[in-house]
């Protein structure tokens, strides 16, 4: 059998076969289990000294929130102030200057909210010490802040009747010291082995074989790739992200990053049956998510290893399927495969340039993220199909006729609204934001933004603004993007789109939690059944269908129709 | 502002765990076991270094074998696919020249034997490798350039050649950095 499909079949098996135990173990971490990583716990203790927290006060949901907007809030300045710093800052050996104010609101933005749309390119646009005190501090602590709105959930939902749902600031830091940075540890050792660079010295310069002068960019590259792959955060230490040679450099560290991106989303649906102990629900949720990758991943696959249709008109071999922005090393199919992983969670690093896949790849990285809860990031992923459960419910609830309730508690008015406020945000940002910029685009055919012609182009800006309220990151990267419009309106998006649902779904648990508990009773709407889940997959459908069919039948589907 | 307070001391913790701790764990794991003591790994011949055995460099010698096309001209200081779309017909108008390019280089070969991978860009700009393939049809213009036994170069791009990760999984692969400095071993001063 082919083994570039072997390789994609093998990463597929490792994530599936290894989120059920790591899902197990992170619902013990959330609850204050032992777990062998207990050998952790002095320096949580001293992390709580130190920042004055007192881990045994419980938040209920507004000071949980209150807390985690605030250190957001800290976060954006003090990434600002770096940006804008860096070219004085220590750590700079290649002499890379500060950035304007309008890419530092943007990157700043980005990595806040655990986005990583890059307008930079990190060879030129970073120094050693903004990469590590800006942007992979943002990749741990931001992943940290999802998880910890995630275990805020949890707890619940899990409880009977509550008003309280944990302290934020323990959930923060135990995400970083039981999850991030242990699995970050291990990754980054092998990475490190087969020789991604570690190092703070600056460019080499060297003479190649045929005696011109090469300069080769490295630095502290593998502690950046693990969490930017597990924290679900996608900002690559290079320009073209896990395509560089040095920052993927063979089949095996592929295999390895490709995991890391979507291993924890995977674990959090466990995490939430174990943690609730609602084992049944947690298995059909995560069915019905793996059905959806699964499905977008074969065709995928396909679509990419048959290779460009007009490519095969010219009658060269095109043995090993479409090429273009690929690298031999990974090959054709891993690439397909990663760009659905990516898309699927709100990672968005690349290893292959999307902008050059076949058309129908790009609608599907497209559709997962404009549904964006195909397991999706870190936390938030989960909270996104939470809202389309709530909807689910509801509807399902007028059909038949019974009450609508979810976990023994009744979903009533103020939790519909505030779900469906949260569902339609996503496509007004991503809708509303592609429409001005080919109104303006249009308008001033010189304005040089585009880097293909025709449906191709409408869909790079379809793809960015996508990517930025998807919180994803990756871009079609034709699209000529560090300008002001595109800083500041993608900016935008960014903080909408990362805000916006995880205030809602906060809000929606903790009213839930507050509620009286209902016994199951015969007129209870069951969820976990297949039927139930059925549901809740037509609902995510037909309402993703329905916002943003449009758009793409003008962009991927008319490119693919005219190949 | 209790919580602004809070956040500010969490976030140096943070710094002092993660871009202190964390960061020199691997540093040290580097030093230990990272083939170059953590920088890009590279390949000497003749004396001094030619270039990071990772990186992909440009080769446009009739004597050597050429890498794939890259759209940043194997700037190692940036890096960078073209971006073009698969119906873009700039590109495509490119990607014919080419392939003209690639056979009267090669006046040898048919166009279908021309591997795709050989005329089109790849994603990063560095890529340091080229298929099984892609090698094989340059080693007859490699040989005549040199004045080589076709068997001989033919034996040395089979040796180089790497299977898929155990096997079983991935693409194999002829890293063009590593053939040329064979080729270079087995014929100094042809090239100087």
């Amino acid at each position: 059998m082919n083994t570039e499909i072997l390789g994609v079949v093998l990463q597929w098996v490792l994530l599936v076969v290894l989120c059920y135990p790591l899902g197990r173990y992170m619902a013990k971490v959330y609850k204050g289990e032992r777990t062998w990583l207990d050998f952790m716990a002095p320096v949580e203790r001293l992390i709580y000294r130190l920042c004055g927290i007192d881990p045994s006060q419980e938040m209920d949901w507004k000071k949980f929130l209150k807390a985690l907007l605030t250190v957001n809030l800290f976060w954006f300045f003090w990434g600002m102030v770096l940006l804008v710093c860096q070219g004085w800052l220590p750590l700079n050996p290649d002499g890379n200057p500060g950035q304007t104010p309008d890419l530092a609101f943007n990157t700043c933005i980005s990595f806040m909210v655990n986005c990583n749309l890059q307008h930079y390119s990190g060879e030129t646009g970073l120094s050693y010490f903004t990469q590590l005190f800006v942007i992979m501090l943002f990749q741990f602590v931001t992943a940290a802040c999802g998880m910890a709105a995630m275990a805020g959930i949890m707890k619940a939902l899990a409880a009977k009747s509550t008003k309280t749902i944990g302290n934020f600031w323990v959930f923060l830091t135990k995400s970083v010291t039981r999850i991030l940075m242990p699995l970050s540890l291990v990754v980054g050792i092998l990475l490190v082995i087969n020789g991604t660079p570690m190092s703070f010295d600056g460019k080499q310069t060297l003479t190649t074989l045929e005696g011109s002068e090469q300069v080769i960019s490295q630095g502290p590259t593998a502690a950046i790739v693990p969490i930017k792959q597990l924290g679900t955060n996608g900002g690559g230490y290079f320009g073209t992200n896990s395509s560089h040679p040095l920052e993927n450099p063979n089949a095996f560290t592929n295999i390895l990053e490709c995991w890391s991106i979507l291993i924890l989303p995977m674990s959090m649906v466990f995490a939430f049956g174990f943690y609730t102990r609602r084992r049944k629900l947690a298995a059909w949720i995560f069915t019905v998510m793996l059905f959806a990758f699964t499905t977008g991943v074969v065709v995928s696959v396909w679509q990419e290893m048959n290779g460009n249709p007009h490519i095969d008109e010219m009658g060269v071999a095109q043995d090993l399927g479409s090429m273009e922005g690929k690298e031999i090393r990974i090959g054709s199919g891993a690439s397909a495969m990663w760009g659905m992983v990516t898309t699927v969670t709100s990672n968005g690093s690349v290893n292959s340039m999307h902008d050059s896949q076949t058309p129908l790849s790009g609608m599907l990285q497209m559709l997962n993220m404009q549904i964006n809860c195909w397991f999706g990031g870190v936390g938030v992923g989960w909270m996104n199909y939470f809202a389309f459960l709530i909807i689910a419910v509801f509807i399902s609830g007028l059909m038949v006729g019974r009450t609508p309730e979810f976990l023994g508690k009744k979903v009533e008015a103020r939790e519909m609204k505030i779900a469906t406020l949260v569902v339609l945000m996503h496509p007004f940002l991503i809708l509303v934001g592609t429409g001005i910029a080919a109104a303006v685009a249009a308008a001033n055919p010189e304005i040089g933004w585009l880097n293909n012609p025709s449906f191709h182009g409408l869909s790079e800006m379809l793809y960015e603004y996508t990517s930025s309220a998807a919180n994803n990151g990756s871009g079609f990267e034709g699209l000529a993007d560090n300008t002001p419009f595109w800083n500041i309106s993608t900016g935008i998006a960014l903080i909408m789109g990362r805000y916006f649902p995880i205030v809602g779904q906060v809000a929606i648990a903790g009213l839930l939690a507050s509620k009286k508990f209902v016994p199951e009773s015969a007129g209870t709407l069951k969820t976990d059944t297949g039927t139930f889940s059925l549901m809740t997959f037509a609902v995510i459908i037909i309402v993703a269908a329905l916002s943003f069919f449009p758009a793409l039948a003008l962009g991927p589907i008319a490119d693919y129709l005219t190949i | 502002m209790k919580n602004l307070w809070i956040s500010l001391k969490i976030t140096l913790a943070m710094c002092l765990l993660l871009s202190v701790g964390y960061v020199l764990v691997l540093r040290g794991a580097a030093a230990v076991a990272g083939p170059n003591d953590g920088e890009a790994d590279v390949v000497a011949y003749g004396g001094r270094i030619v270039g990071a055995a990772n990186v992909g460099q440009q080769f446009t010698d009739v004597r050597y074998f050429w890498g794939r096309p890259s759209a940043v001209d194997y700037n190692g200081g940036g890096s960078g696919g073209s971006n073009k779309a698969t119906t873009n017909p700039d590109y495509l108008a490119e990607v014919e020249q080419r392939i003209e390019t690639f056979l009267a280089a090669h006046p040898y070969l048919t166009r279908e034997e021309v591997p795709s991978e050989m005329v089109t860009a790849s994603g990063s700009g560095l890529d340091p490798d080229i298929s099984p393939r892609g090698a094989q049809v340059q080693v007859q213009r490699v040989a005549e350039a040199r004045g080589l036994d076709a068997a001989t170069v033919r034996n040395i791009v089979d040796s180089l050649t790497r299977k898929p990760w155990l096997g079983l999984f991935g693409t194999p692969k002829v890293n063009v950095l590593r053939l040329n400095v064979a080729l270079e071993t087995l014929q100094p001063n042809v090239t100087e």
